[in-house]
């Protein structure tokens, strides 16, 4: 059981005076200690964090802390953090120290967080279970054996073991839903354009999101909050107001909620999932919502878009790691070429080089057509199909993942049955929906179960409104 | 059949790929400075650098230039465009791909038509200009072991320009350049320099049998950095697929270098052109939208082009053309002139003062008019005194209008006189002085009784000195005939 679920819990006992910041601190930093094996972190903001709690106490006491005041808050170590370290886990920054910060971190510390530290991730956010990562693989809270999910597994595994109140992880595929999923916390993946993605280490820059991994839709709700809206430095932000998303939590009428027949169908779909979903369909009726089984015809076609889409564009964020301007650079080299061969060969992990392979190859002249494009017309055609789904529904139901946490080592031979993982997760990437993935107790084994929910574009605070009821169900 | 050996039974084919360089203050994806002549690595940033997490944003005057461009090159713009990414790996280019349109440029389908040597015209086709950053450099020469990089360049905005094949010869390509670079200064959009690299030019090069319709195969030649080098490379490149088709030989379509010490051409690696740019849009930057608010306001905001300007002072003032395309090449003048225009009485002795005197101390000192020290005002006042036959046109330039510039003072009438530089209206003053005059010179006076009236300019120079130059020559004149009666 942890010991702190929300930050109002959190900043009720502040000004009680039951609890100080440096306290709470403290108290983290000790659970990092005792979690140590889990290998969450990449490296702990010992001084940072510390100087920051310290200065935040102070403005409690004066009566004019920020928003976050009390919020200790881990971020993926793909998310730059002024004169600090980030490496996206991968061996070509490590020790790469970042000279600015992201907007989300400048908007983090403008509300008075205080970051504890960098989390281990797939390396450069390529994965689906913290098994790429440089820094080696994370453990799950749950069963050091098995995987945490990924890519944002040591943020999931952060908050689920109670080593920081709530960590931000970036998704492109799932990679926030999938482990929160697996580590039984809530991740939010925002629309995309909902937060900026200046300062995130791009994968694929039309799909990443910022999402917060937290164990309370307040906590989320409180975080998109800060996080969202327009910036100056990424001009893919949308304009859109940002609502008060916490304040407006319990407004909640019955919803129209589309179910993925196909989903629920899916082979792949593990059976003690699938009677949970079921189950909690079963209550959201007796709560009144109107429940449909609908067809989606493009569930295969997926997995293969989102790869062809997501590697093309890999390919080209990555070609900046060339060991020229910063990062990993063979010594040895004694041309320009053999630099940038070496230098991505040593610095680059197997997994990224396949995405990047992958990716150059379907952007190459003559395979361009058959694979880049026609991703591209399947992507705006699953668009069209969730637009027209969202004229007759506010809500679209299905699985986050389709077996609970594998054991560690199970999925890493083949790369396919991975992908295939995605399968659940990727569709509102491709279709740039916000999603949000809930904890719905757990199996016999005693491993976490989740679902997802996909909302409209923007309809963010519908979609934690309803988050919050169906938890409390 | 034969198709002969001469140069004669062939025609060249040339498109040019024209690299403008724009002048922002700031870059086209970052608000680092785009100025040039910086130290090495001065203005960068985390966009110019390619740091992890850094995003392009894009700087919305380079899309208002290129538009004025596209205008002024009579071509459709795109009001919905995109920027698209060109992936390849060089030492100066950080991001490892460069931001540029591909598939959907800022502009298309123009034309411009030249002027050439025997006075005819030809219309040249634009196919697209299109909106690019430009890459740092690479330095190779300073220091042994490593080549070292300067990033101030990249992401200085570029546009190119790409023209039909329509050239068909060094000429007109010459006369196309010449004209571009006139454009791009006179819409502020580039400073045209090609020393500096701020225009910069490629050609697409081939020939084929005069009356021929298709196309030859054609060879690119790179790096043309000059007027003088593209007319060389051309006239170069020429000849020699002449003599290789002419021996039998094909052409083989390739990029070349052109050696501006030679003044010959040659192939590039082939390594060098094997790239793959795998383009495809880049995902970081929505599409520019330019709404019709925008165009307009864009619109309004340009300047007339020179064929416009020297169209209508021809037909305003009845100058020459040669006078009136002074004015539309050089804006600064045309404001200067502008500024005067409502204050003088006559229009014609501004244009002529501005074309003739004036711009003779300007070139005299090396300076354009906008560094001149007599205001557009003051001009006008010192030339209404002439008109107004109270300063003769000698004394206004030499004296006059230096004083103006050395004095503080507005009022260029009190000026002139404080100077005592007016002509002396006192027909007693200058009775005295041609009294003089006939009596100094009373043998030429009478020479001139006898019938040699060519002396009566002397008698007229001798009371213009004695008064100073402050007098009416024509009035002298006529007071001297009338004394000599």
């Amino acid at each position: 059981m942890k010991k702190y679920s929300s930050l109002k819990g959190i900043q009720a006992l502040i000004s009680q005076k039951q609890l100080t910041l440096p306290d709470l601190l403290a108290y983290y930093f000790k659970q990092i200690k005792e979690n140590e094996h889990l290998n969450a972190f990449n490296e702990v903001f010992f001084y940072s964090a510390e100087v920051q709690a310290k200065a935040v106490q102070q403005k409690i006491e004066e009566g004019n802390a920020g928003k976050l005041a009390g919020m200790v808050i881990g971020i993926k170590d793909n998310i730059c953090y002024k004169d600090h370290i980030v490496t996206a886990s991968s061996k070509m920054l490590d020790g790469f120290v970042s000279p600015y910060s992201a907007t989300v971190v400048q908007r983090l510390l403008q509300e008075d967080a205080v970051i504890i530290g960098r989390l281990n991730c797939d390396e450069f956010a390529m994965g689906g279970s913290n098994e790429t990562s440089y820094f080696g693989t994370v453990k799950n809270a749950v069963n050091p054996d098995l995987v945490p999910g990924g890519s944002s597994g040591g943020s999931a595994v952060a908050v689920q073991a109670d080593m920081c109140l709530a960590a931000l992880g970036t998704d492109t595929g799932g990679s926030v839903r999938q482990p929160a999923a697996f580590c039984g916390q809530i991740g939010l993946k925002p629309t995309y354009g909902r937060i900026s993605r200046y300062g995130v280490i791009a994968y694929a820059s039309s799909f990443d999101q910022v999402g917060p991994i937290t164990s309370s839709v307040e906590d989320a709700a409180l975080l998109l909050e800060v996080l969202a809206g327009a910036d100056e430095n990424d001009s893919t932000v949308s304009p859109l107001d940002v609502p008060a998303y916490s304040a407006n939590l319990n407004q909640l009428e019955p919803k129209r909620i589309a179910v993925l027949k196909e989903t629920m169908e899916s082979e792949a779909l593990d059976p003690e999932i699938k009677s949970a979903i079921l189950e909690s369909i079963e209550s959201l009726k007796a709560q009144g919502h109107v429940i449909d089984y609908v067809s989606f015809d493009l569930l295969d076609y997926l997995v293969p878009a989102y790869y062809i889409l997501t590697t093309a564009e890999a390919s080209s964020n990555l070609s900046r790691y060339d060991g020229v301007h910063y990062g990993h650079r063979n010594a040895e080299a004694k041309s320009l070429t053999e630099l940038y061969k070496l230098s991505r060969a040593e610095g680059f992990g197997e997994e990224v080089k396949r995405r990047i392979l992958l990716g150059t190859f379907v952007l190459s002249a003559g395979y361009y057509d058959a694979y880049y494009q026609k991703a591209q017309q399947v992507r705006r055609l699953i668009r069209e199909k969730l637009d027209v789904l969202f004229q007759d529904y506010d809500l679209i139901l299905l699985p986050v993942a389709p077996t609970p946490p594998f054991k560690i080592g199970d999925n890493m031979q083949d790369p396919l049955v991975m992908y295939m993982a995605d399968i659940f997760t990727v569709l509102p990437s491709l279709s740039g929906n916000p999603a949000i993935a809930l904890p719905i107790g757990n199996n016999k084994a005693n491993l976490p179960l989740s679902i997802q929910f996909i909302a409209k574009h923007f309809e963010e605070a519908q979609l934690l409104a309803f988050s919050q009821a169906f938890l409390s169900l | 059949m034969s198709l002969g050996t001469s140069e004669n039974n062939y025609e060249l084919v040339s498109g040019l790929e024209i690299h403008v360089q724009l002048n922002t203050n700031t870059k086209i994806f970052s608000a680092d400075s785009a100025s040039f002549g910086a130290l090495p690595n001065q203005n960068i940033s985390t966009v110019s650098l390619a740091l992890p997490g850094s995003l392009p944003k894009l700087n919305k005057e380079v899309v208002a230039k290129a538009v004025r461009i596209g205008l002024a090159l009579n071509c459709t713009i795109n009001q919905i465009n995109h920027f698209d990414r060109k992936n390849y790996f060089y030492a100066d280019l950080p991001k490892g791909y460069q931001i540029t349109q591909d598939s959907q440029p800022i502009c298309i389908n123009g034309f411009l038509e030249v002027e050439l040597a025997d006075g005819s015209t030809k219309k040249i086709g634009i196919n697209r200009i299109h909106l690019e950053e430009d890459a740092g450099k690479s330095i190779h020469d300073q220091d042994e072991n490593y080549s070292l990089v300067d990033l101030n360049r990249a992401g200085v905005p570029l546009i190119e320009i790409v023209t039909e094949p329509d050239i068909r010869s060094a000429e007109e390509a010459s006369a196309l350049l010449t004209e571009i670079r006139k454009l791009v200064r006179h819409l502020n959009v580039s400073d045209g320099n090609m020393e500096e690299g701020s225009l910069r030019c490629d050609a697409n090069i081939s020939i084929r049998p005069k009356n021929a319709t298709d196309f030859g195969t054609r060879c690119e030649v790179k790096n043309l950095n000059s007027m003088r080098n593209v007319r060389r490379a051309m006239d170069f490149e020429f000849s020699r697929q002449v003599e290789v088709v002419s021996a039998g030989g094909k052409i083989i379509q390739s990029t070349l270098n052109f050696d501006a010490d030679k003044g010959t051409t040659s192939p590039m690696r082939t390594k060098e052109e094997a790239n793959d740019y795998r383009y495809f849009a880049d995902p970081d930057l929505p599409p520019v939208s330019i709404s019709d608010a925008w165009l307009a306001e864009i619109k309004s905001l340009m300047p007339a082009l020179p064929n416009e300007i020297w169209r209508q002072m021809v037909a305003d003032f009845g100058i020459s053309k040669a006078d009136a395309a002074l004015f539309a090449e050089d804006l600064s003048l045309l404001a200067y002139f502008n500024r005067a225009l409502p204050n003088v009485k006559n229009k014609k002795s501004l244009i002529n003062w501005l074309v003739g005197p004036v711009r003779a101390i300007l070139s005299e000192r090396g300076i354009s008019i906008a560094n001149f020290g007599v205001k557009p005002e003051q001009l006008a006042e010192a030339l209404n005194l002439v008109d107004e036959k109270k300063l003769t046109q000698q004394i206004a330039i030499q004296q006059l209008l230096p004083a103006i510039e050395n004095h503080d003072t507005e009022d260029v009438v009190k000026l002139a006189e404080s100077l005592n530089l007016l002509i002396s209206t006192n027909s007693d003053d200058l009775d005295g002085y041609i009294d003089e005059a006939l009596q100094k010179y009373s043998q030429q006076v009478e020479a001139y009784k006898k019938g040699k009236k060519g002396v009566l300019g002397l008698f007229v120079g001798e009371v213009m000195k004695l008064a100073k130059g402050k007098a009416d020559a024509k009035k002298i004149n006529e007071l001297i005939l009338e004394k000599l009666k």
